[in-house]
């Protein structure tokens, strides 16, 4: 018990004197979700809208994949990346791999069918309850989609914080493709993960704290983004 | 001079859902002016004829054909639904909206937005968000947001229905000016009283078919179905 709450007081000291080691890997972490969450969210954002508006053949069965996509486990999305990423893989010559970029790639994988399904699902039920007046007005197709992200902006802001939250707190894919290297690839999670195993818990529960601070002032933003579009309905 | 968008002459039109015929074959012209009312019981296929005129139905028979190209028909004519749907933005902007469609610049719009929304007695509401408009309110909006592009002609299905007796007499009096402004305006309705107030001209549905189409002092007078004569008498109609 003695140790633990040594920990958890060299911990919050770290954070309060901004240890430099603390603050390179913070902002690595930032630099590599914030990165991968742009990215994925221009992907998905516009791929979620489409996919609201647009009547196809095989919709629902793409709707389907994107939904189990979702689920798809960080470890294996690693794996592949690795593959497709180390010297005898097909992207070898990049020399991509234990770079943040490689790490950037895979939580792009990883968070983009998470944020175009919360971004399809929202702009479909804006989609449902505008569809009659759009047409009714003769509105363009480029008309419809520019209503359609502006009055789902909140909806779609908050679909990409989602796409944050997950991204940040993942572990298993960025250790692989990162590798976990000081002052090159080390991240929160990874961090965390080495500090425990080496059983220095003070550096660790101090990743830990600014982890989670991190995340619950992402959720906070969600949950009041989320309220102000039940009170309103926009 | 303009082109009139009007008549509109819709022949043998067939609307299905299903393989479930909904309405027709309806043949009916919409003449340059006056204040159409369509009535008849539940089902009878008003929804789906004023649908059907605005172009928001697929034919599965027959056709309509406007007096000018269909694309610039279309923007020339409004809707009003029976649940009004409001865009998630304020009652400003949804005045807005339309005038911005067709590419009215902002400071116009909004001088526009504010003229009728003193008209329909929003001026204290604008900055307020459209959905959390009550009922009678959101119709208004709805109403004023059809007719501030100044169409030729704008259909309404059942704009009163759930509105008390003053939001109904406000709605009537904006509707009775803009047709006395040149508006010309076809309107479904299950209130007899509304009816006889504000038509010009009645069509009565029975089953998706016109049963009868008459001028209004004739079809008040001297109806000429049993059902129309029933449905006036203040009898169930089915």
């Amino acid at each position: 018990m003695g140790d633990i709450w040594e920990g958890i007081s060299a911990g919050f000291w770290l954070v309060v004197t901004l240890d430099p080691d603390l603050v390179e890997i913070t902002l690595m972490s930032l630099r590599v979700t914030v990165t991968a969450t742009i990215v994925a969210s221009c992907l998905a954002l516009p791929f979620g809208a489409w996919l609201a508006i647009r009547r196809f053949r095989y919709r629902r069965f793409v709707i389907a994949v994107l939904n189990a996509l979702m689920g798809l486990p960080p470890v294996v999305v690693g794996l592949i990346v690795y593959l497709m990423l180390s010297r005898s893989g097909p992207f070898g010559v990049l020399g991509l791999l234990f770079t943040p970029t490689a790490m950037i790639i895979a939580q792009v994988i990883i968070v983009t069918p998470l944020i175009a399904s919360i971004a399809h699902q929202a702009i479909r039920d804006i989609w449902a309850e505008y569809h009659d007046l759009l047409i009714s007005m003769s509105t363009s197709k480029w008309q419809r989609i520019l209503t359609l992200i502006w009055d789902g902006r909140r909806a779609l802001l908050t679909a990409a914080l989602a796409g944050f939250g997950r991204a940040i707190g993942e572990v298993g894919a960025i250790m692989i493709v990162g590798g976990n290297i000081d002052h090159a690839t080390r991240v929160l999670t990874t961090a965390i993960a080495l500090e425990t195993g080496k059983g220095d818990f003070s550096l660790a529960l101090g990743l830990g704290f600014v982890l989670i601070g991190l995340a619950v002032t992402v959720n906070i933003l969600i949950h009041a983004i989320g309220r102000t579009e039940r009170d309103g309905k926009w | 001079m303009v082109t009139p968008i009007l008549p509109l002459v819709m022949s043998g039109a067939v609307v299905k859902r299903r393989s479930k015929t909904l309405l027709g074959p309806v043949d009916l012209t919409i003449s340059q002016s006056g204040f159409t009312i369509i009535m008849g019981p539940n089902g009878a296929g008003k929804t789906t004829l004023l649908r059907s005129l605005h172009g928001l139905e697929r034919f599965a028979q027959g056709q309509q054909r406007w007096q000018v190209p269909l694309q610039e028909a279309r923007r020339r004519q409004g809707f009003v639904f029976q649940s009004p749907i409001m865009l998630r933005r304020s009652v400003l902007e949804n005045l807005i909206y339309p005038l911005r469609l067709r590419g009215t610049k902002r400071g116009r719009a909004t001088a526009l937005a504010r003229d009728w929304a003193q008209r329909v007695g929003l001026d204290d509401a604008l900055d307020h968000p459209a959905p959390q408009l009550s009922g009678g309110e959101k119709q208004k909006l709805a109403l004023a947001r059809a007719l501030i592009p100044q169409p030729d002609i704008v259909f309404l299905d059942e704009p009163c229905a759930n509105l008390d007796g003053r939001a109904t007499r406000e709605i009537e009096t904006i509707l009775q000016k803009a047709n006395a402004a040149g508006t010309r305006i076809v309107m479904a309705t299950h209130n007899i009283g509304q009816a006889k107030r504000l038509a010009t001209d009645v069509v009565f549905l029975l089953n998706g078919q016109i049963a009868e189409q008459s001028p209004a002092h004739a079809f008040f007078n001297t109806p000429q179905t049993p059902q129309a004569a029933a449905l006036l008498r203040g009898d169930i109609v089915e």
